[in-house]
């Protein structure tokens, strides 16, 4: 069944990832006590784990390349997960359930589990955030995490200076990203895509850089410390109390999120950005102000972000410039990428795997960054639609007569 | 005066490693349009992969001229083999995909490729061995101009002079050029273009290994972050000279290069990124085709 030139060709990329890992996995250097280890266990592994990933690829070309040349006589099928978020039948009983398990999360599980969860939320809404710029609109944000560290850090300084509460922080937080990402995006928001990219990148570190360094504004890489958690309505809890309900709240702003983002998708607005995405020149021919609409998409990701900030900075009740750095970005990312980038599901989805699966496999959690890393380029490679592609509406012609001709052949 | 020479000098050293760096990013980015994420990795495996050679060579007693020389070909040919190796991977079968897939796949082999070396090697900051020796004719202006900037200088120059010769002169360099141009018209006129795409990655990779090489021995430590910020500062004086010009990426390096020495000098140490970050969003935004790049027209 499988050919043996195949076999040969994966023993030759066996043989070459053995080479071309050999100095930095195999030899390990101790420059002070001047002595030199050989590990080549980690040779064998990587030969081994090549050889088996090169079969594993080819296998799955093949099938692919197969499943394309039957998909002409059987009518476009669609992935399970998909029919099941198309059809109201599963899907509305899914999201009850859904909602439900999320609302006796806390009864069921230890303080311990519902603090995991409420961080894993939290990225399901920087998630669905960052899904309005990148998947739907198209502008590819490497600087996003900057917006989160303003929300994070406008309550721990507007708390530290003015003695400010949580609640009316909340939505300052969130303008002031908002504000933020108005003032970024005017200038950059002309460039293409790579360069966006870049820029946005820039930024991020140029904000991360000025918290470090500007000690008399924000303490600098020490951070601030003792940032109150949110009251409600100056009632006295435990700290499991604030955990629980740190963790209602979070799940409040994930519903919230969800409905105002499935809003958007089929909006005037949220059609202007998938148009924007798909072809701007013809956008533009179409009447649509391009720098407008991708200004407000812009804001309004950088406005969730601010929103989760605040919430962070209640959270954990400490802030400091290490928690925004470029691989908070990333991750974000992936998120949206490996949930499949536009998807609303899909993004929940990739938060939940990404954030909770190294929190319970402790062992992988080394390999976290690792793993996030080949996510994207494994993505991109052979799904760039994610793990759940987002359905645009459409209307499907059934073509008969065709399929019948077609089976001649 | 003494000040500002030495500055002026620190400045050229600082901008060749650009250089080195940048070359990279803006051949690539001339013939395929990608802007190489991974390359800063591929400049930090290169040092990693002399750091590791240097070491065990000199543990096992080689002479010093050796352990130069070896190393620097083993930390050109292993960050070459890495460049080819990511770029089948992870941007080959990209080629016809929309612009965002490759650069997140870019990003996504930086990332991979960062805590790879992190795994398998140390998060420690690692000593570097001193490769370059205190020249004695060099004595009399030792307190302003070390040994090692002038090598780095002297190697850098020799290696933009030879990879001027390589594009105007060989083979491949025409073909590299005929690419850059008009890759459908390349592969008319029989160019294999697949072919040339590896090449740019690996002379664009080597380049990097030797800066790798140079900047490690210069600055005496090395670690798996350095990767991140060289390559985006490369990547920055890449598009300040003009993205896809290879002169325009030497003269970006040593502007950048030259910013970045006097700003900290006479300003402040502690904003030395800001500087180049605030320098890159400026150029982008004023003059995103930078002071050699040509303006690309969009077409319908």
């Amino acid at each position: 069944m499988f050919p043996v030139k195949e076999l040969k060709r994966s023993a030759l990329i066996a043989l070459w990832f053995a080479f071309l890992t050999f100095p930095i996995m195999v030899i390990k250097v101790d420059p002070i006590e001047r002595v030199v280890q050989y590990r080549w266990d980690n040779m064998f592994f990587i030969a081994f784990g090549s050889f088996v990933i090169s079969i594993l690829a080819k296998v799955y070309v093949i099938r692919k390349e197969r499943r394309a040349v039957s998909k002409k006589e059987t009518a476009a099928t669609e992935p399970f997960a998909q029919r099941i978020i198309r059809e109201p039948r599963f899907l509305y009983p899914l999201v009850l359930g859904c909602f439900i398990f999320g609302i006796s999360f806390p009864f069921l599980f230890s303080t311990y589990q519902t603090n995991i969860m409420t961080t894993a939320l939290m990225y399901v809404v920087l998630g669905l955030g960052l899904n309005i710029v990148v998947g739907v609109a198209g502008l590819l944000d490497l600087g996003y995490v900057a917006f989160y560290a303003v929300g994070a850090y406008s309550y721990a300084l507007l708390n530290l200076n003015f003695d400010l509460g949580f609640w009316v922080v909340l939505p300052i937080g969130g303008l002031m990203a908002a504000f933020l990402g108005v003032i970024l995006g005017f200038p950059v928001l002309r460039l293409r895509g790579d360069y966006l990219a870049i820029v946005t990148l820039g930024f991020g570190e140029i904000i991360r850089l000025v918290l470090e360094n500007w000690n008399a504004f924000s303490q600098g890489p020490s951070g601030i410390a003792n940032i109150p958690r949110p009251g409600f309505f100056g009632m006295d809890m435990t700290f499991a109390g604030g955990i629980t309900y740190i963790y209602y709240l979070v799940l409040l702003l994930v519903v919230l999120t969800i409905f105002v983002v499935n809003r958007l998708q089929n909006s005037r607005l949220g059609r202007a950005w998938l148009a924007l995405r798909e072809d701007e020149i013809a956008c533009q021919a179409m009447g649509i102000d391009k720098t407008k609409t991708k200004l407000v998409a812009f804001s309004l990701g950088a406005f969730w972000a601010g929103f989760v900030g605040v919430i962070f900075a209640a959270k954990t009740t400490f802030v400091n410039p290490a928690s925004f750095t470029f691989l908070e970005s990333a991750i974000i990312l992936s998120i949206v990428v490996l949930g499949g980038m536009g998807s609303i599901v899909g993004v929940i989805i990739g938060a939940l795997i990404l954030i909770l699966l190294p929190e319970y496999l402790r062992a992988l959690s080394e390999y976290r960054m690792l793993a996030f890393g080949a996510i994207l380029v494994v993505m991109m490679v052979f799904k760039p639609d994610g793990i759940i592609s987002n359905v645009r509406r459409s209307y499907h012609i059934r073509k008969q007569g065709l399929s019948e001709g077609e089976s001649h052949e | 005066m003494d000040y500002f020479i030495e500055l002026l000098f620190a400045g050229l050293t600082r901008g060749s490693i650009y250089a080195l760096i940048a070359l990279g990013y803006t051949m690539v980015y001339g013939i395929i349009g990608l802007i190489n994420f991974a390359h800063g990795e591929i400049y930090m495996i290169g040092a990693f992969t002399s750091f590791i050679v240097a070491t065990v060579l000199s543990i096992y007693g080689f002479p010093l001229l050796a352990i130069v020389v070896i190393a620097g070909v083993a930390a050109a040919v292993w960050s070459s083999a890495y460049g080819f190796t990511v770029e089948k991977l992870a941007y080959r079968p990209l080629r016809k995909a929309p612009r965002l897939a490759p650069l997140i796949s870019a990003i996504g082999m930086s990332i991979f490729l960062q805590n790879y070396v992190l795994l398998a090697q140390t998060s420690d900051f690692l000593p570097f061995p001193e490769l370059i020796p205190e020249f004695a004719f060099m004595e009399p202006v030792a307190h302003i101009v070390g040994s090692s900037d002038m090598v780095i200088l002297v190697t850098t120059t020799l290696v933009m002079i030879g990879l001027t010769c390589l594009i105007k002169f060989t083979k491949i360099g025409k073909a590299m050029r005929a690419t850059a141009q008009d890759k459908t018209m390349a592969v008319l006129v029989g160019v294999n273009v697949d072919r040339v795409i590896s090449a740019t990655f690996v002379i664009g990779s080597a380049l990097a290994a030797i800066g790798g090489l140079l900047i490690a021995s210069h600055i005496g430590q090395i670690n798996f972050y350095i990767g991140f910020l060289a390559g985006i500062k490369a990547f920055t004086a890449a598009v300040l000279g003009g993205i896809g010009s290879i002169p325009g990426a030497v003269l970006g390096s040593l502007v950048l290069g030259l910013t970045e020495s006097f700003a900290t000098g006479y300003i402040s140490s502690d904003y030395e990124d800001v500087f180049a970050f605030s320098l890159l969003v400026l150029i982008l935004i004023f003059k995103p085709t930078g002071l050699l790049g040509k303006a690309e027209i969009q077409k319908v």
